[in-house]
């Protein structure tokens, strides 16, 4: 008797929720997202460089962002067409971090009681969770203290120049700026290389070229942003 | 009682003998095979091939194996590649020539029609392995490539780069994977089978321990095969990985299957000599090797010089020198032979002056160094991994070592031993390869076996028990042998003696390698049956297992299988001063040529030797299957 | 020379267990790791403690059955190589040694050194394989496979099984085992047929007992065989084309 079977398993859900309910599902969207991420990380720190031709230029980039579209689309809803998705990437970007932690915490219960010696993993792959972290509290008090000025005393609403200069001429919120940034470059510097892996885009023609475009990714977005603080600290900018 | 061995072997020509007896033979409706359950004892190339294609065929199997997976059988080790005579290159070979290579090349000590039969479904061996999905070598044009190896003159030796045997393993363990996954096989890994159990003269089931937790269980089927591998860890060092063992087939033995030309073993001649008192076992190294390497030693006994300090004029190129024709390709047994003679005299080189050189400098010369590394690349690493010597710059040391055991149970022409329901398969049976084995032909077999020759035959077996029920495991069959086993495993717990079963194990090894391994003698043998009991009788008194039978206890294992090695390795002496010949592996120093040749005696020794159990293996009965060559000439090997 | 060990030693899957110091003398820098712990455990047994248990088996490199964790990584010091292959001459005189075994959720301890590592074949079991029943195979010459894509499929085929990728992995993920069986079969065209089917199978089947790869490359480094994370990748792409695939249209597509 020849055996015979049908292997094929029926579809049960929309294929995104089937693919999102396995953790190379989540890989996927961690690197889809990141990518989201990457491009606004990317476009945030080109616009901030309005900063270097002063505040009647950089308020008017700030106001620029807001009427993009128009007439045809009514005030800042570009802006916010930008925004939702960007904050959608984050909350599935976060919420794949947070289940494939939970998942591997799960599978390494067991723990080496020598030290491990690293071959290939490199300090920015092993504290991803801690940088993106860093990152996450940083874009939250990041936001509180320029975009809403919750945090920021002397916050005016339509002047991201002057709130800028406000806030990085403190010393301690310009460390933080720094910190959160350096944070953020090593997370772009396995991200960028490690998300080329995760959806299976390999070609060994330029397969040699992900190291460096991550680094290079992750050399100019920490350069870029934490020139800020440094110009608006040493009177460069201000 | 004397043995009654019938071996079944039809009628009829060579070339029909195996499609007509397949027509011949009952057949068990497709309905009725999921009523009859077999066990698959080892999963090995031959194991995993037989279990996956019976489950396929709706029978239930349930498969056995020591190792943690089936995928982990010594079967995986196989590096030079798998013979077929597909005569995709067109350079001549048939069936025929296959056929009548492996007889000749057997040293005219097999069936012919067991053989005939190899020949002919190792093409279908080929067929089935590719479409699993084995990565066998192409030619650019996409087909397959061949080689010739071990001095075939033809090239029908497909190959998947030095990993013939984990590939092809790969291909039958993932066969079986499908079934054990569809739920057709029952899989029980890392479990050992301890014994046999026969009723009214039949194979009805077989006796387990549980290795991790130390249960001992009964199963019970229609039929049982054993499909567990080779002995050659007899020697102790041998390139067999360490846990191969006879077990299997000496409980079967034990239990009244026949056990067919124990001393016929192959000693591979490039192998890594041993560099300590410690080793534990010896590395193989592809023969192919000896294609572009030449052998020699110095022609002074006792120099002490490096290699490279030695010149030309004071080098023994011993092989090229005494068999011009073939040179350093001469068979496997020849060229063993010839390096244990080089070391008697006092000429072996190395720290241990344990091996001979062969040596790539001059082809480095001829090919250069690239066309070298190319073939041999990953042999020289290896080599170096071990030995710390880098090849390309001072010649390899080699030495022959025990790897391979042609005996094995006797089974008829369906594979079945002479205890009705018991099949034994693939290295652990006698049955093709004679007093010799070709290279590449071992895979051969245990596929031929597994694919394509046992799931026909055990239907004729198991169509005549239709609606009998298997014996159940509270019968007083399987409980006897279960206390028994019990009684066993527990004693070697009491003994608490002061030294090791390994110890014990690496002596016996050296009484068999001295007395029973590359060229035998009568004085020899006799010594070595006297020495063996002895030591054997200090083991049993004075050998320290420790833990218990409850756990995972890998010294527990070990010592049941140096003890039935130790029974084994009288057999295999007993048989080989009965065979006063020299055939194949077999070397009898009292026959041999005016100029040191092998001399076989067809007239007197033309027969399989069946030895029964009588109760003490150096009082074994001898049962004679006389051989009959109706298509082959016989004819004396010459290599000059 | 003279090493100290310092070793696992626990009675059973369900025994606490702890790292326990053997001093042992007098090693021959030729023997091969393994032997080493051979010489241990002679020496323990005639001591009276019980032998240290580790897997092995065939002592060159293929089964995949020997693998330890040795000072902090996995088959130890000597990158391509299999812990049975690794000699002492890669230690010095008065070297420690810390030995554990492989350490994951789905490799439990059996006793001291030797794990249970059953979870590789539940998931060959899901996938891994090409249905061709014993006999139905035509042949084998009738399909062409270009040179380059057998060796890379041999590339694949070459892994032992050994579980020293999970081993070595920070979140025990079985990407690389995995994602090299899937490759072997998935490159060939006779393995066509299941290659959707099989990549979804095994990789759900792998999800069940091991963590998820966050691409360190451990796994590549520890690796006998060296088999390249390149497969990895595949993996993933061909896993979400699996999900997406009609699969009642996958020969117009390829
Ligand atoms: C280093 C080396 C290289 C070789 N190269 C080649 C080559 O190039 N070409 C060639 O044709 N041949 C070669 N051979 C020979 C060939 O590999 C073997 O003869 C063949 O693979 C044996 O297969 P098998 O299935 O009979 O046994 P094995 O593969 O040895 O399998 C035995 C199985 O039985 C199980 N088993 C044994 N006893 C028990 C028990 N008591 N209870 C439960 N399970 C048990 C084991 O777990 C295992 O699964 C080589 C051999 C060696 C050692
Ligand atoms: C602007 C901000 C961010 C960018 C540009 C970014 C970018 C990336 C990229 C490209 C990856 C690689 C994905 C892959 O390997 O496929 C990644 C991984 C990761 N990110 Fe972020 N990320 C950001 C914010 C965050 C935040 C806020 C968190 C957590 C709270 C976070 C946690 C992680 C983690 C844990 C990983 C590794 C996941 C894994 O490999 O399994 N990231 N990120
Ligand atoms: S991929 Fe490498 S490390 Fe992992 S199991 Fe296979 S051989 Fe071992
Ligand atoms: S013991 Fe077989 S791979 Fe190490």
């Amino acid at each position: 008797m020849a055996v015979t079977e049908s292997p094929a398993k029926g579809r049960r859900r929309f294929w995104l929720l089937d693919l999102y309910g396995s953790a190379v599902g989540k890989k996927w969207a961690m690197a889809l997202s990141g990518i989201g991420l990457l491009g606004f990380v990317v476009a945030h720190m080109i616009g901030n460089l309005h900063m270097y031709e002063g505040a009647a230029e950089m308020n008017e980039y700030g106001e620029y962002l807001r009427i993009i579209g128009g007439p045809i689309l009514p005030h800042t809803v570009f802006l916010w067409l930008i925004r939702l998705p960007l904050l959608a990437a984050f909350l599935i970007h976060i919420h794949a971090a947070y289940a494939l932690t939970i998942t591997n915490n799960h599978a390494t219960i067991d723990k080496y009681k020598q030290p491990r010696e690293w071959l290939a993993a490199s300090y920015a792959s092993r504290t991803m969770r801690w940088s993106g972290v860093i990152v996450l509290l940083f874009v939250a008090w990041h936001l509180a203290d320029l975009t809403l000025g919750w945090v920021n005393p002397d916050f005016i609403s339509g002047e991201p120049f002057h709130n800028t200069v406000v806030s990085l001429s403190n010393v301690g919120i310009a460390a933080l700026y720094i910190v959160a940034n350096i944070a953020l470059g090593m997370h772009i510097f396995h991200g960028a290389w490690s998300l080329f892996q995760s959806i299976g885009v390999n070609n060994p023609r330029f397969n040699r070229w992900r190291r460096w475009f991550a680094q290079a990714l992750a050399t100019v977005i920490v350069i870029g942003n934490i020139s800020f603080p440094v110009m608006i600290l040493t009177g460069v900018v201000g | 009682m004397v043995l009654e061995l019938d071996a079944k072997i039809p009628e009829g020509d060579l070339d029909t003998l195996w499609e007509k007896h397949k027509f011949d033979m009952k057949l068990v409706n497709p309905n009725n095979k999921r009523k009859f359950d077999i066990i698959v004892v080892g999963t090995g190339l031959a194991g995993a091939s037989a279990a996956a294609s019976l489950a396929e065929l709706g029978y239930k199997v349930k498969a056995f194996t020591y190792h943690d997976s089936p995928r982990r059988a010594h079967s995986i080790a196989a590096q030079g590649g798998i013979n077929a005579a597909k005569n995709y290159h067109g350079d001549g070979d048939s069936v025929f020539r296959l056929f009548y290579d492996t007889v000749k090349g057997g040293d005219y000590r097999s069936r012919e029609e067991n053989v005939y039969r190899l020949a002919e479904v190792s093409l279908n061996i080929i067929d089935q392995a590719t479409a699993q999905g084995v990565p066998f070598a192409r030619e650019y044009g996409g087909k397959l490539d061949n080689r010739s190896f071990g001095g075939a003159q033809v090239s029908r030796t497909f190959y998947a780069r030095g990993q013939t045997g984990q590939q092809l393993l790969l291909g039958a363990y993932q066969s079986l994977a499908r079934v054990v996954g569809l739920g057709q096989v029952e899989m029980h890994t890392r479990t050992e089978m301890l014994d046999v159990v026969v009723k009214d003269g039949r194979a009805v089931g077989i006796v387990t321990r549980n290795l991790i937790t130390g249960e001992i269980e009964s199963h019970s089927a229609h039929a049982v095969v054993l499909a567990t591998g080779g002995y050659s860890n007899v020697y102790y060092l041998s390139t067999n990985a360490m846990a191969c063992n006879a077990t299997a087939i000496w409980r079967a033995h034990r239990r009244g299957a026949a056990f067919a030309n124990p001393c016929y073993t192959q000693i591979h001649p490039t192998c890594i000599p041993s560099a300590e008192e410690f080793q534990s076992k010896l590395t193989l190294m592809s023969e192919s090797l000896r294609n572009d390497g030449r052998i020699w030693v110095s022609k002074k006994a006792g120099d002490d010089r490096k290699a490279n300090e030695i010149p030309e004029s004071e080098r023994d190129y011993y092989l090229e020198r005494r068999y011009p024709a073939f040179g350093n390709l001469v068979p496997r047994d020849v060229a063993s032979r010839n390096a244990e003679a080089m070391i008697n005299e006092g000429k072996g080189v190395g720290p241990l002056k344990n091996g001979v050189y062969l040596d790539f400098a001059d082809s480095i010369k001829r090919l250069g160094i690239d066309t070298i590394r190319e073939r041999y690349g990953n042999l020289f690493e290896m080599y170096e991994r071990i030995t710390d010597e880098n090849p390309y710059e001072v010649p390899m040391r080699i030495y022959p070592a025990p790897h391979y055991t042609m005996g094995g149970l006797w089974v008829d022409y369906h594979l079945m031993t002479n205890i009705p329901g018991l099949y034994a398969i693939g290295e652990a049976n006698f049955s093709d390869h004679g007093a010799n084995r070709l290279g590449a032909s071992a895979l051969m077999q245990g596929l031929a076996d597994g694919y394509f020759v046992l799931p026909y035959t055990i239907g004729d077996y198991l169509a005549g028990m239709l609606g009998d029920p298997v014996v159940p495991t509270d019968d007083a069959a399987f409980t006897e042998v279960e206390s028994e086993v019990t009684g066993r495993t527990n004693h070697w717990l009491s003994i608490n003696g002061t030294r090791s079963a390994d110890y014990f194990h690496r002596e016996l090894g050296k009484i068999m390698i001295a007395h029973c391994g590359m060229s035998r003698n009568e004085a020899g043998l006799k010594q070595a049956l006297i020495e063996i009991p002895a030591l054997y009788e200090e083991f049993k008194k004075d050998v320290k297992v420790l833990g218990s039978a409850e756990t995972f206890n890998q010294s527990l294992e070990n010592v049941q299988r140096v003890d039935d090695y130790f029974q084994l390795a009288e057999l295999m002496c007993l048989d080989a001063l009965n065979r006063e010949e020299s055939c194949g592996g077999h070397y009898r120093e009292e026959s041999q040529t005016e100029d040191g040749e092998a001399l076989r005696n067809d007239d007197d020794f033309a027969y399989v030797a069946a030895w029964e159990w009588t109760g003490d293996p150096g009082k074994a009965e001898l049962t004679k299957e006389p051989l009959d060559f109706k298509n082959v000439k016989l004819s004396q090997r010459s290599y000059k | 020379m003279d090493l100290t060990l310092q070793v696992w030693r626990q009675a059973g899957p369900n025994a606490p267990g702890r790292l326990v110091d053997y001093p042992v003398k007098d090693i021959s820098p030729d023997m091969s790791f393994l032997e080493m712990l051979d010489i241990v455990n002679e020496g323990l047994n005639a001591q009276g403690i019980e032998p240290i248990a580790f897997d092995h088996d065939c002592r060159e490199g293929i089964c995949g059955m020997c693998g330890l964790m040795i000072n902090g990584l996995a088959h130890g010091p000597q990158l391509g190589t299999a812990t049975c292959q690794l000699h002492m001459r890669k230690f010095k005189d008065g070297d420690t040694i810390v030995i554990e075994p492989w350490k994951a959720a789905g490799f439990p301890i059996v006793r001291d050194l030797a794990v249970d590592r059953s979870t590789f074949d539940r998931i060959i079991e899901a996938g891994g394989f090409i249905t061709v029943p014993t006999g139905s195979a035509s042949d084998a010459n009738l399909t062409l496979v270009p040179k380059e894509v057998a060796d890379w499929s041999m590339d694949a085929a070459a892994c032992i099984g050994c579980g020293a990728c999970v081993a070595a992995c920070p979140n025990s993920a079985a990407q690389l085992f995995t994602a090299a069986k899937i490759a072997h079969l998935s490159l060939l065209p006779q393995g066509q047929p299941e290659r959707w089917t099989r990549v979804e199978a095994m990789v759900d089947k792998m999800e069940e007992f091991f963590g998820s790869c966050t691409n360190h490359g451990e796994c590549e480094t520890a690796c006998p065989k060296e088999i390249s994370i390149d497969f990895i990748a595949l993996m993933n792409k061909d896993y979400m084309k699996a999900k997406f695939k009609n699969r009642r249209l996958v020969s117009q597509t390829g």
